[in-house]
């Protein structure tokens, strides 16, 4: 890197914080207009901003950054007083100079950003009257001025690369650790066992310490919230105070980054649905301003993370009836459901209605999307509200993802590694038991278990290449061996039974991601290595549930009248997001598996090593033509693929914390389709058809789709929001 | 003056191949190979490389040079591969070759199949040909499900 590269990548970040810094003091300056403190803060960002600009000769940004300015000297001396219209031009003109920020970061020069619009309305304020102002608040600004004096400043600037090759260090020592106290434990010489012990004991610490360098407090994620409450608030009509509670509480890095999206997901919905207008609110006998809740702490190695609002709460009733309406759940089965249950009903894929996802929002396409991202990295959410009084979305989420607990087990002469979080429970058939106990539904082996059928699946059948027809008789052949380990799993809202050779132990286990050859194994979610250096995989459970196709097997088992405790999520329909395909075909792609729905002006797709991209809630995202998935081929998407007004209409699509927009001709509609009897097929990318609407319809998987994408944009580099 | 270049020669087979000695890091054999079930067919397993997990990929079989002989034992060289973790497995590594670009040959138009794509060409050694393995070739078209 040269110098003058180097130069420009600090700029880059140092003035990326002062513009955090300058959001959250805009929507504290709104709320308290007259701290001068707060005035003096924004001013010396902007005026940073327009030094450094002019110094490295970005002259739009610099004129941005003046004419900012001028409305700030304007608001200084008095002669103007801050109010909505006036914060949101300033807003507007942080957000314009990030867009140039990424820009001068991946090309060196600024572009041709079109200021003039900006600093025109920038002007334009100067003159404005003032509209009601929409009070904001959060926690900090009680404590006002006092706070910024005491910044800390023994902080030293570490690269996360650095950190991440910390960890990875530290993940060795623990292996090499493992490795020698299993091997001094029999031995008896004292000089060398107590050295083996201190090594334990430093080791441990040393690895605590290492993870601790690589948390960040939670308030890096919630500083972006003021900002999303305030539009959404202002968008909405309505009138919001943010409070949050624990900002120190500190986690991993790559779980912040994960739980972003959800996060904001959640706050908007809040916003949307949850907090009434002000005149509902004063009719309750509420206080007009609705108050929304951040509470965050650290609970037996968890970290809970709470949304909270007092607003009209879930309406139950309406749930129900949404639900039925979506064919989620029959009539009887919403009259036999707790409220809690029918409020549970909201994670469901394809709750959210077909206005949120078709007039594309920005919203997220519902709940299901928050559940699953926060299942991905391990974490549970749940929800809970009481009629009139408000609503409680409350996350749990693992501190680190780096070393997990593992069960381990045999298959043969192999061990593989099963994530602690999803094994819920082993159950160990003795030869007699395995007999009589695990019985026949077609090809399909179950096993009572509490009442409830589980399906089984039998990890050596998983694990042989070409996967035969598990053979009708396998209980028959089951009496050979002479007992049976259930370890009775979990993946999303599925249970299952994986039947292995042998249960040894739990380990602590440290992850390693696997090489590029074996990555696209959907069942092994990486390696380890164990204390007597063997590697060990580690399966991937919601992998391994979707490759033994549990999901239709429970759908199967739904239909025996024996079986009624199944979760609801297990329906045979599944909503539909319907496009038009090439050819005037028609296509269709499960809603679960998309993350949301976008609209891009085709002006804002810039190239990125040779691909192209966009800007995309503070990051680059790589843009796929879904032609060319399709056919397999990486071409840039085509200047014709525009619907009205030059727009690309893009789905976003995450895996394992990376996204890539795919863009599409056009979104028809959202349907619900039994997509249990597909017509199978043997093209690349398509599950099956179904008929919809008396048309034959491909649908897609993404999972699939993607994956030379996902595994391309990783070797690639500069390209793909990584987490 | 010819320009000379530096070749790791390894045996797969019936072949000699020759692999530059810049792509090389280390030569290791009698490590453990750990199989991974479903995984491409010239992915032979995976190695602990002093706690660095490496996959091994079967130079025989990308190569089709028949099936190794069961009481073979394998050397692996491990490549100095960007993500930092491929082996070629082979059956023995012999010396560091020192090459004239003069002796180079492309490869024969009659030459088809994998061997065509993944041999860059073949220096003529005395008595022998050094075949050119294009490594990136052979990282490349190992992700796929050929066998």
């Amino acid at each position: 890197m040269s110098e003058m590269e180097a130069f420009v990548g600090e700029f880059v970040v140092e003035s990326r914080e002062n513009l955090d810094q300058l959001e959250r003091d805009l929507i504290e300056l709104e709320s308290d207009p007259c701290s001068s403190g707060t005035l003096a803060s924004i001013f010396r960002t902007v005026h940073t901003i327009k030094g450094a600009a002019g110094f490295m000769g970005l002259s739009r940004l610099q004129t941005l950054a003046h004419s900012g300015e001028s409305v700030l000297s304007r608001l200084r001396e008095g002669s103007l007083k801050i109010d909505p219209a006036i914060a949101s031009q300033l807003l507007a003109m942080a957000d314009c100079m990030r867009r140039m920020l990424s820009r001068v970061e991946h090309t060196g020069d600024e572009g041709e950003t079109d200021v003039a619009a900006i600093v025109e309305r920038l002007a334009g304020v100067q003159h404005s009257d003032a509209s009601p102002a929409i009070a904001f608040a959060d926690s900090r600004s009680d404590q006002g001025e006092n706070m910024r004096a005491v910044q800390p400043t023994s902080n030293v600037r570490v690269n996360v690369e650095h950190l991440d090759k910390l960890m990875n260090l530290v993940g060795e020592l623990v292996l090499a650790r493992n490795e020698i106290v299993q091997f001094t434990a029999g031995e008896r010489n004292a000089v060398l066992l107590g050295t083996s012990q201190r090594l334990n004991a430093i080791t441990t610490q040393l690895q605590e310490g290492i993870m601790k360098t690589r948390m960040q407090p939670i308030d890096t994620v919630w500083s972006k919230l003021p900002r999303v409450v305030r539009d959404g608030a202002q968008c909405c009509g309505k009138r919001v105070r943010l409070e949050m509670e624990g900002q120190d509480t500190e986690l991993d890095r790559t779980l912040l980054e994960a739980i972003q999206d959800p996060l904001t997901h959640v706050v908007r919905n809040s916003i949307d649905h949850g907090l009434e207008a002000p005149e509902d609110r004063i009719a309750a006998g509420k206080t007009a301003e609705g108050r929304l809740v951040l509470r965050a702490c650290h609970e037996g190695g968890q970290v809970t993370i709470e949304v909270s609002d007092d607003g009209a709460g879930i309406d139950v009733a309406a749930i129900r009836r949404r639900a039925q309406e979506r064919g989620l759940v029959s009539a009887k089965q919403a009259r036999g459901m707790s409220d809690q249950e029918a409020t549970n009903l909201i994670f469901l894929p394809g709750f959210s209605t077909v206005t949120t996802v078709t007039n594309m929002s920005g919203r997220g396409v519902g709940m299901d999307v928050v559940k699953t991202n926060i299942e991905q990295i391990g974490g549970k959410v749940s929800i809970h509200s009481q009629a009139g009084a408000g609503t409680t979305v409350r996350m749990r989420i693992p501190l680190t993802l780096a070393i997990m607990n593992a069960l381990v087990v045999t298959d043969g002469d192999n061990r593989y590694a099963i994530p602690q979080i999803n094994v819920l429970e082993l159950v160990r058939l003795d030869a007699d038991d395995a007999q009589h106990g695990i019985e026949m539904i077609g090809d399909v082996a179950v096993y009572r278990l509490r009442g409830a059928l589980l399906p089984l699946v039998w990890l050596d059948t998983e694990l042989t290449p070409g996967r035969p027809v598990r053979p009708a008789g396998r209980p028959g052949q089951l009496a050979r061996d002479s007992a049976a380990d259930i370890v009775v799993l979990q993946a999303d809202d599925l249970t299952f039974g994986l039947i292995v050779g042998e249960v040894n132990d739990v380990q602590e286990i440290v992850v390693k991601p696997l090489g590029r050859h074996v990555r696209g194994i959907s069942i092994f979610a990486g390696a380890t290595i164990t204390g007597n250096g063997r590697i060990v995989l580690i399966l991937d459970v919601p992998g391994l549930a979707v490759q033994a196709n549990v999901l239709s097997e429970v759908r199967d088992t739904r239909a025996l009248p024996s079986n009624q405790a199944l979760d609801p999520s297990a329906e045979a329909t599944e909503s539909l997001l319907l496009l038009a395909g090439p050819d005037e075909s028609r296509m269709a792609i499960p809603l679960s598996q998309i993350t949301r729905l976008e609209e891009f002006s085709r002006s804002s797709v810039e190239r990125v090593g040779g691909r192209e991209a966009v800007q995309y809630v503070g990051d680059v995202l790589p843009l796929a033509d879904m032609a060319a998935l399709l056919t397999g081929c990486r071409t840039p998407v085509p200047a014709s693929r525009t619907g009205n007004a030059g727009t690309l209409h893009a789905l976003i699509y995450a895996h394992e914390g990376r996204q890539v927009g795919i863009v599409v001709d056009e979104i028809l509609d959202t349907v619900k389709e039994n997509i249990c009897h597909l017509r199978p097929t043997t093209r690349h990318g398509v599950t099956g058809s179904v008929v919809v609407d008396g048309r034959v319809t491909d649908v897609l998987n993404l999972d699939t789709l993607c994956a030379t994408l996902m595994s391309a944009s990783a070797s690639d580099g500069p390209i793909g929001a990584e987490v | 003056m010819a320009e000379q270049r530096q070749y790791a020669s390894c045996v797969v087979g019936d072949l000699l191949v020759g692999i530059r000695v810049e792509e090389v890091q280390e030569v290791t054999s009698g490590a453990e190979l750990t199989p991974v079930p479903l995984a491409p067919p010239l992915v032979s397993g995976l190695l602990n490389l002093r706690g660095h997990i490496v996959t091994a990929i079967d130079l025989r079989r990308s190569l089709q040079a028949g099936d190794r002989p069961p009481d073979a034992r394998p050397v692996n060289l491990i490549l100095r591969a960007d993500d930092g973790g491929v082996s070629l497995l082979v059956d023995q590594v012999g010396d560091v070759v020192e090459v004239d670009n003069d002796d180079f040959a492309a490869p024969p138009p009659t030459l088809r199949g994998r061997l065509r794509e993944l041999i860059a060409g073949a220096y003529k050694l005395d008595g022998k040909l050094l075949l050119v393995l294009d490594t990136e070739a052979l990282l490349a078209c190992s992700t796929g499900q050929l066998s």
